[in-house]
């Protein structure tokens, strides 16, 4: 050290990375109970994959690559890739997303802390684009498929795309609470109808609910250990809430409610976990109501009005664009200068 | 009694260390082998040495004058010889020289005659010329002459007197023994400035990881003749830098560059005001002050110590830890400096002397990129955004950090404290305001220069004209001879001659003009 301080706080990158893994944990779980246990799988592809593209694009940087394996982003940028795409989609599929998330959309801007946009939803944008079959077939809840595939029925489905005998790919996937409610409103159907479907749960579909609720808790813990502020969340949640209340208001048999968009889809998982993405998101704390504002109003135009059932990744990636403008007129005053702004 | 609190932004709470060094009671250092006294300790210009080398010296007596109006006198800590008035090396993180005097001591320790100075009946400038002369200057590690914020200029513009007990460093307990042992002198000090401001309102702020020195301090205030009111804030890092106080305590925000008297409040340490109480009331100038000394030691501890005592004589006194010692600061391990020696002599604004080993203070793991978690703008009291200004200073875009308020950045080193890319934020802005004001230097340097050759220029110019002038007057003086006396007609003329040498060189010129071209 050439100057003071000589004291540092116990923390690092790696502790802050692996208190978010942790708080992934029990929505994991979750989705291992109600979905099946291709999750574990897919996201021990997307981890393993992300390691070694880490550490050769750290290499050819010329950088020592444990620090930065151990930094622990790369693993939370596979994880939440994995959360976000189908559960039981190909292992190619995963890669891809991966090599996209890290390679691109990471180190091809200059590695951690340089990147402009949010890796992981870099990585589901380009596979939904993409691959768009691919990308809708979501693993049924335990509820509706009576059973699931075993660990290694899984495995083989995942690498090999072959299913056992007597299964067929419809029997463990089905479309999303979203996915369903887009289709059959196209098809003339009232929100009441369809939220009779066997898909929709309570109010957010058949355990994804409880996927998200785990989300939820785990986001609270992010925010009790400061590892984020409340400012993302409680805007992009509030905003997504408005705006769903207002169309639901106005039309409660096209535009379902508040609640069903809160706990369906990414929502939970991209507001604690995904918008407070800090390096590509704003960093002063109006700037960050801004910024999860914009996320919750976009995902829901985009889920109502738009072309894709979800609308985070994309949410995401716009006002990732509108960062450095947010974060330029949103400085706060600094002591001394009430009043007087730079 | 119980005053609003007010809070400032940001803040952190390091682990305090502060009980190792308050199991015993402030010891009188014993008397060095030599003393090394530097002209400057204080903000402003150096004394101006008064004693010659052999010279006798006693004890308190003015060794080096106040010279400018921001300066304070330097004294002999001992009665003794002066042995060399020359460059020693100073506490200084770059370990540089400054002129000392360097006194032999006798060990008789013989005073000059003390005075007590009537405070009540001397004018206000006699007054604080006699402080000046007195050597005081903050203690609280600005060390700005005491005497210039006794000087409120506008009568009844400082209501507030605020007595700074809040010492929000790690492992300094230099102010909290202070206040333990020394709290109705300190409020004998502050009785003397609230006289010098005028000031209404008497406040003393202490955080609340201090109790002994609340209650000591509450006890001498009971006793007080004026109101003062003892007041416990939170522990919080660096809740006692002065701007922090003032916030904490009035809710008033010192204005960026100006002072605290701008928004009527006057801040002193409280070691500051046992230093007025000595030099006020017993006629002693500020020979001396107390230091913790702690860390890697035996035996951490707070000594009163005489200023210009080597620093290594006065670590031996808390004796040697079994562990390697791994480097000396001056103040706490948030915004102290790395003593690159230990043959400096303590000085004023020496509050603590802190022994590292690496077992105490580990090297911090090698910086890691920014991830822009923000934790450190979260931490920075003076809100400002570090990781904008670690940009800025980092790609050299000196005018954006300036225009983000680097130099409203106070140093207290939260944003490196907190960062968990450990990366060393405050060299950064130290480096780009060393920079900035290098370049200002450099500019201003330019700028002179080029007045200087503009002038120079100008001046060649006018000399031109003049003789020009000069020689057209002789040629318009014939025939104008007789009506010399006359202004105008001398003016016209002068023009008109003016006007034929104009027309003259260009016709030269032009003649040679076309020569070339056809040529
Ligand atoms: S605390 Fe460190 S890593 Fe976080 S934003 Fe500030 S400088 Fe960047
Ligand atoms: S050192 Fe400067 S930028 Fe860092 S926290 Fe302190 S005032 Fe803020």
């Amino acid at each position: 050290m050439l100057s003071s301080p000589y004291i540092n706080e116990k923390t690092s990158v790696s502790i802050i990375m692996l208190k978010v893994m942790l708080a992934l944990v029990p929505a994991i779980a979750a989705y291992v109970w109600y979905f099946g246990p291709a999750i574990l799988i897919s996201i021990t592809i997307a981890s393993v994959t992300a390691l070694a593209l880490e550490t050769i694009a750290v290499k050819m940087r010329g950088l020592p690559a444990k620090p930065f394996l151990m930094d622990g982003s790369a693993l939370v940028t596979a994880w939440l890739l994995a959360l976000s795409i189908p559960s039981i989609a190909p292992w190619w599929l995963v890669v891809v997303g991966t090599f996209f998330a890290i390679v691109v959309a990471k180190h091809l801007y200059g590695g951690l802390g340089n990147n402009l946009f949010n890796p992981a939803m870099v990585g589901y944008a380009v596979l939904i684009i993409s691959f768009p079959v691919q990308m809708t077939h979501w693993a049924a809840p335990y509820s509706l498929a009576g059973e699931h595939l075993g660990l290694m029925n899984t495995f083989q489905y995942i690498l090999g795309g072959t299913l056992p005998d007597g299964w067929k790919l419809d029997a463990i996937s089905t479309a999303t609470p979203l996915d369903t409610l887009r289709t059959q409103l196209q098809l003339h159907r009232s929100v009441d109808q369809i939220s009779q479907m066997p898909i929709f749960g309570s109010i957010g579909g058949q355990g994804g609910e409880i996927v998200a609720l785990l989300f939820l808790v785990g986001g609270i813990y992010l925010w009790l250990t400061r590892i984020i502020t409340w400012h993302i969340p409680v805007a992009f949640l509030g905003a997504l809430a408005l705006i769903a209340g207002i169309f639901h208001l106005v039309n409660p048999q096209h535009y379902a409610t508040p609640w069903f968009h809160l706990a369906t889809g990414g929502a939970m998982l991209g507001a604690f976990f995904i918008a407070t993405d800090p390096v590509s998101g704003a960093t002063t704390p109006k700037g960050k109501l801004i910024f999860g504002a914009g996320i919750g109003l976009l995902t829901y135009l985009i889920r109502a009005l738009g072309g894709y059932p979800d609308g985070i990744a994309f949410a995401v990636l716009l006002m990732n664009i509108t960062v450095p403008l947010i974060d330029a007129y949103t400085q706060p005053p600094v002591y001394g200068h009430k009043g007087s702004k730079p | 009694m119980s005053h609003r609190i007010h809070s400032f932004h940001g803040g952190v709470h390091p682990e305090e260390n502060k009980q190792v060094s308050t199991q015993h009671p402030i010891a009188i250092a014993s008397m060095p082998s030599h003393v090394i006294v530097p002209v400057r300790q204080h903000i402003g210009q150096p004394a101006k040495p008064c004693v010659n080398v052999g010279d006798r010296v006693l004890k308190g007596q003015i060794i080096a004058e106040a010279d400018g109006y921001i300066s304070v006198a330097a004294h002999a800590s001992t009665s003794g010889t002066v042995t060399a008035v020359a460059p020693h090396p100073i506490p200084h993180p770059s370990g540089l020289s400054d002129i000392c005097i360097h006194i032999a001591p006798d060990g008789q320790d013989q005073w000059i005659e003390r005075k007590p100075i009537d405070y009540r009946n001397l004018n206000a400038s006699a007054l604080r010329n006699r402080l000046r002369d007195m050597g005081i200057a903050g203690l609280g590690g600005a060390v700005f002459p005491t005497f210039i914020k006794l000087n409120p200029g506008v009568p009844q513009k400082v209501q507030t007197l605020l007595l700074n007990g809040g010492e929000c460093e790690p492992w300094i307990t230099c102010d909290d023994m202070t206040m333990r042992e020394r709290a109705e002198e300190i409020l004998q000090g502050a009785a003397i400035m609230r006289f010098m401001l005028r000031a209404e309102t008497v406040l003393v702020g202490i955080e609340d990881n201090k109790p002994q020195a609340i209650a000591a301090m509450q006890r001498a205030a009971a006793r007080c003749d004026f109101p003062v009111e003892i007041i416990t804030i939170p522990t919080l890092y660096p809740g006692g830098g002065a701007k922090q106080m003032i916030k904490t305590l009035t809710g008033k925000e010192v204005p960026s560059g100006g002072r605290s008297t701008d928004v009527g409040v006057a801040t002193f340490n409280v070691g500051t005001a046992l230093a007025i109480h000595r030099a006020v009331n017993h006629g002693e100038p500020l020979i001396s002050r107390i230091v913790t000394v702690t860390g890697n030691v035996a035996q951490a501890q707070n000594f009163e110590v005489l200023i210009g005592t080597p620093i290594q004589e006065l670590v031996a006194l808390s004796g040697n830890s079994a562990d390697p010692v791994s480097g000396y600061l001056m103040g706490g391990p948030m915004m102290g400096i790395e003593l690159a020696q230990i043959d400096v002599p303590v000085v004023k604004a020496t509050n603590c002397i802190l022994v590292k080993s690496a077992k105490l203070f580990p090297p911090p793991p090698p910086a890691m990129p920014c991830i822009r978690c923000t934790r450190c703008a979260d931490a920075c009291p003076a809100d400002l955004q570090p990781q904008e200004l670690f940009w800025f200073a980092r790609s050299k875009d000196f005018d954006r950090a300036q225009k983000y308020q680097l130099f409203d950045c106070i140093e207290c080193g939260c944003c490196s404290y907190v960062c968990p890319s450990h990366i060393p934020l405050v060299q950064y802005y130290r480096y780009a305001k060393s920079e900035i004001s290098a370049r200002e230097k450099e500019q201003q340097a330019a700028d002179h220069a080029r007045d200087r050759h503009e002038t120079r220029l100008a001046r060649i110019g006018r000399e031109k004209q003049e003789r020009a002038e000069k020689l057209a007057q002789k040629a318009a003086l014939k025939p104008a001879a007789d009506s010399a006396t006359d202004d105008d007609p001398a003016a016209a003329a002068k023009k008109a001659a003016i006007q034929a040498a104009i027309e003259r060189a260009k016709a030269a010129k032009a003649e040679s003009d076309t020569a070339a071209s056809t040529e």
